[in-house]
């Protein structure tokens, strides 16, 4: 094979250079490893203990986060790295036949390398590209989208050839914003500076006044009130503070901050750099999630403009004092870091388990100083009610939950995409608009969420009613339920941090148990063991994650039981071997042929 | 017990399961219940080591809502019920996930008597695995002169961790991978406990309550049947957990 053909990769960068791009700073550890892997391909471990070396850590906690991360390789993996999309999105639209299409074409095992080393094929989590799906992600890089059939035959044909992805035809990477209907957060933006000069004019503690009057919630889905998170960490003490935006979208079923981060980044930045006027900070990072890796040229590109224009550095917008600049972080495959303080955990180059909590950021966040963490939604919203103020804001939506809320509506409907609404909108009208039809049920808010069926079609999306962090799942009649569980199930199992126990064994004993059940060999007893894990994880678990990962099974086996129970061959426990048959030992040796010496006589 | 009304919610007294609980100022409420010889059940948990929040054994309510009593501070007025029939319940459970997703077969191993998670089994009236086992393939790392490291047993409470970070000042154990792959590694090239700074006088090498981390040489210098937990319950030995 000629050296030619291999897949181009970054200029290498040796360890070293990579060290010294980041002061050997510890806390980057993540981001030079996710480095250090685009240029090597993997993590060998000796370049671990050399890395390790250099930072002052050791190097089995270097091996730990290594091997925390989903997109981190301790072991060789093949020199085009294929990962399926595994949403139930994608499944419904036929992800597992493209996957197993592309290892027959490739002689590859998912999951294994080719033994040449040229590809790996496997599934990832969900990529946020739900809309535009069947998706796969190339190489932790590159996205493509709209997968078919007939692009997994050229997909396959180019890995064997060896044709870089960089190469690929530009239009499998097209990534549609697909906007469907647009309110005041997808509509017309203000013109960049406006908001900081609005915040500005107003001072820091009107601005939060403001911000309080509004009534913001938190976009990301706990709808924690953002002027109140603002307050307390302006008010905390400390040496420094920081303004962090969750980029790390990663609840399945959710794309809007995707199209946010494409089209609105300006509006994002804004909204981060008037938090940081508010909470007095001059730093703010962006933890990107590693499937949107491809965003972070553009964001940087926008980043470098606002600088450029007064809007980030020194002095922003000539106010001596004012200093404000951000950096991205990308994660590497972990849906736990989307929880505030294991985000805080990976920024600082750690596993991202979750802390004990309190302290809270606001009082011990990045550094342990002190930190607010918003949605990319949330920092929009903020810069929007600079501009046009708290109570232009509070006059939209309900009482409790003000303003509008992102959709990113997917499933079966005719037009997938996002949809911009007030909060108090029923579910109905979400399905009419994008063309639903002979929907049996919606997951809204993701597998996290609440799962709705027919009845409850005309309960409104709001914090007092039906909460969302923005994913909006449609089911028609001929989906199965039990399978849309068993997706979630595996996709929280996957997800687990490992940390505490009730999450950790929890989850794959649900795992086990639908899988089970979908081979036909459950009893009622399984599903009744679903039942009293999912009580345990409800009160036990370290975190939200553990908590909600059997909410999509509490819906569904208490609305859709008959999915389940069609995967049962019988509604009672059917041992594997014939009980009564057994007795006739015991029936001979006593003698008895009465009645109450049969099962079938004794049961019910 | 006092049965004033006005004591029991004066600075520094909670409740627990209806008795009165002093507590000092920034202490757990296991903290305070250890001191005042309330048992808790806890795996993860250790008199002198942070907290870890991790087995989830030690979840309470606390005002109605479940927290883990190794994390919670403690507070005045507070209302906590531990020793219920849902939480033991609970607490059943959560073993038995801890013995489904190791290898633990007590009979055959040395640590039986001596081990907290037999011990808190018994304790929570566990009479089978309840789940199916998960069988997990593990290394035994046998390569230390004086220790044996055998991760079949190990329930992931992190205390070696925090024991070889805090006392001894070397850490020699990590937590690699996620989820149900999650497990202890070790600091040294090869990641044998054999060439790492490991000492067999480390804190870590005794603070393992399970068997994973065990002395060689002096499996049955106490004979089975003789050891701490054959002779007392793990709840009537809290004193021993004290601050």
């Amino acid at each position: 094979m000629q050296a030619s053909s291999l897949p181009s990769r970054l200029p290498l960068p040796s360890w070293q250079s990579l060290l010294i791009k980041y002061g050997n700073d510890p806390h980057a550890l993540v981001q030079i490893l996710r480095e250090l892997q685009a240029a090597e391909g993997w993590l060998p471990r000796e370049q671990l203990a050399q890395i390790a070396e250099a930072l002052g850590l050791t190097l089995a906690h270097v091996q730990g986060v290594a091997g925390f991360y989903r997109f981190f390789h301790t072991q060789p993996v093949g020199r085009y790295r294929v990962l399926f999309s595994d949403n139930i999105t994608d499944r419904m639209a036929g992800s597992q036949a493209l996957l197993q299409q592309l290892c027959r074409l490739l002689h590859v095992e998912p999951g294994r390398m080719r033994a040449d080393g040229r590809v790996s094929i496997a599934t990832t989590s969900c990529t946020g590209l739900c809309d535009q799906g069947p998706a796969l992600l190339i190489n932790h890089h590159q996205v493509v989208t709209r997968l078919t059939p007939a692009r997994i035959n050229h997909i396959a044909a180019l890995i064997e050839q060896g044709v870089p992805p960089e190469q690929w035809p530009a239009d499998w990477f097209r990534v549609e914003d697909q906007i469907r209907l647009a309110d005041v957060k997808l509509g017309a933006q203000p013109a960049p500076g406006q908001g900081i000069a609005a915040a500005l004019a107003r001072g820091p503690q009107a601005t939060l006044d403001d911000i309080k009057h509004s009534k913001l919630r938190g976009r990301g889905g706990a709808g924690y009130a953002t002027g109140t998170k603002w307050q307390l960490c302006r008010n905390a003490p400390g040496q420094s503070h920081y303004v962090v935006c969750n980029a790390d979208e990663g609840e399945p079923g959710t794309f809007k901050d995707r199209v946010l981060l494409t089209s609105y980044a300006d509006t994002l930045f804004e909204g981060m750099t008037i938090g940081a006027f508010v909470v007095g900070a001059q730093r703010g990072l962006v933890y990107l999630r590693g499937e949107y890796r491809y965003l972070l040229e553009p964001l940087q590109a926008v980043l470098q403009r606002r600088r450029e224009q007064g809007l980030l550095g020194v002095a922003i917008q000539g106010r001596a004092g004012f200093d404000f600049d951000i950096e991205i972080h990308i994660g590497a495959g972990a849906y736990v870091c989307g929880e505030e303080s294991a985000l805080i955990e990976s920024l600082e180059g750690k596993r991202g388990t979750p802390r004990i909590r309190p302290p809270f950021p606001v009082e011990h966040g990045y550094l342990g100083q002190p930190t607010t963490v918003n949605n990319v939604e949330t920092f929009c919203a903020v810069t929007h009610i600079a501009v046009h103020g708290g109570a232009w804001w509070a006059a939209i939506g309900t009482p409790q939950s003000t303003g509008t809320k992102i959709h990113s509506v997917s499933g079966d409907c005719e037009r997938p995409g996002l949809y911009e609404y007030p909060f108090g909108t029923r579910i109905g009208r979400i399905l009419e608009d994008c063309g639903a039809r002979n929907t049996q049920a919606v997951q809204v808010g993701g597998p996290s969420g609440v799962c709705l069926s027919v009845s409850e079609f005309n309960r409104r999306i709001a914090f007092e009613d039906v909460p969302t962090a923005g994913a909006f799942m449609v089911f028609d009649r001929s989906r199965d339920m039990f399978e849309v569980a068993r997706n979630f199930a595996q996709f929280f199992a996957h997800e687990s941090c490992g940390f505490c126990t009730p999450c950790r064994v929890g989850t794959e004993l649900v795992v086990r148990r639908m899988d089970k059940l979908a081979k036909g060999y459950g009893s009622s007893d399984d599903v009744q063991v679903l039942y009293e894990l999912d009580k345990l994880m409800h009160g036990a678990t370290h975190c939200g994650l553990g908590a909600a990962a059997c909410n999509p099974l509490r819906d569904t086996i208490a609305k859709f039981r008959p999915a389940y129970e069609r995967h049962l061959t019988s509604l009672h426990f059917v041992p594997g071997f014939d009980m009564d048959a057994e007795l006739s030992q015991a029936r001979l040796a006593t003698g008895r042929d009465d009645t109450g010496a049969h099962l079938a006589n004794l049961e019910n | 017990m006092s049965n004033d009304r006005i004591d029991a919610l004066s600075p520094g007294v909670f409740s627990l399961d209806g008795k009165e609980v002093e507590f000092g100022p920034g202490e757990t409420l296991l903290q305070a219940a250890t001191r005042a010889g309330h048992y808790i059940p806890h795996l993860c948990w250790k008199s002198g080591f942070h907290a870890n929040g991790s087995c989830r054994l030690c979840t309470v309510k606390v005002n109605g809502r479940t927290g883990a009593a190794c994390t919670v501070q403690a507070a005045a007025g507070q209302t906590v019920e531990s020793n219920t029939d849902e939480l033991n319940g609970q607490r059943k459970t959560l073993v038995q996930m801890l013995f489904v997703e190791g290898n633990h077969f007590c009979p055959s191993c040395e640590k039986s008597g001596d081990c907290l998670l037999q011990a808190t089994a018994y304790e929570m009236r566990m009479d089978g695995p309840h789940f199916e086992e998960f069988y997990p393939d593990r290394p035994v790392d046998a390569s230390h002169p004086d220790l044996l490291l055998d991760l079949n047993r190990c329930i992931l409470c992190g205390l070696c961790v925090r024991a070889s970070a805090e006392v001894d000042g070397k850490n020699v154990f990590a937590f690699d991978g996620h989820g149900i792959h999650t497990h202890l590694v070790v600091d040294s090239a090869s990641g044998l406990l054999g060439d790492s700074t490991m000492a067999a006088s480390d804190c870590a090498a005794h603070i393992c309550p399970v068997g994973a981390i065990l002395p060689k040489r002096q499996g049955f210098a106490v004979p089975i049947g003789q050891r701490r937990f054959d002779i007392k319950p793990v709840s009537q030995q809290v004193e021993e957990d004290a601050p």
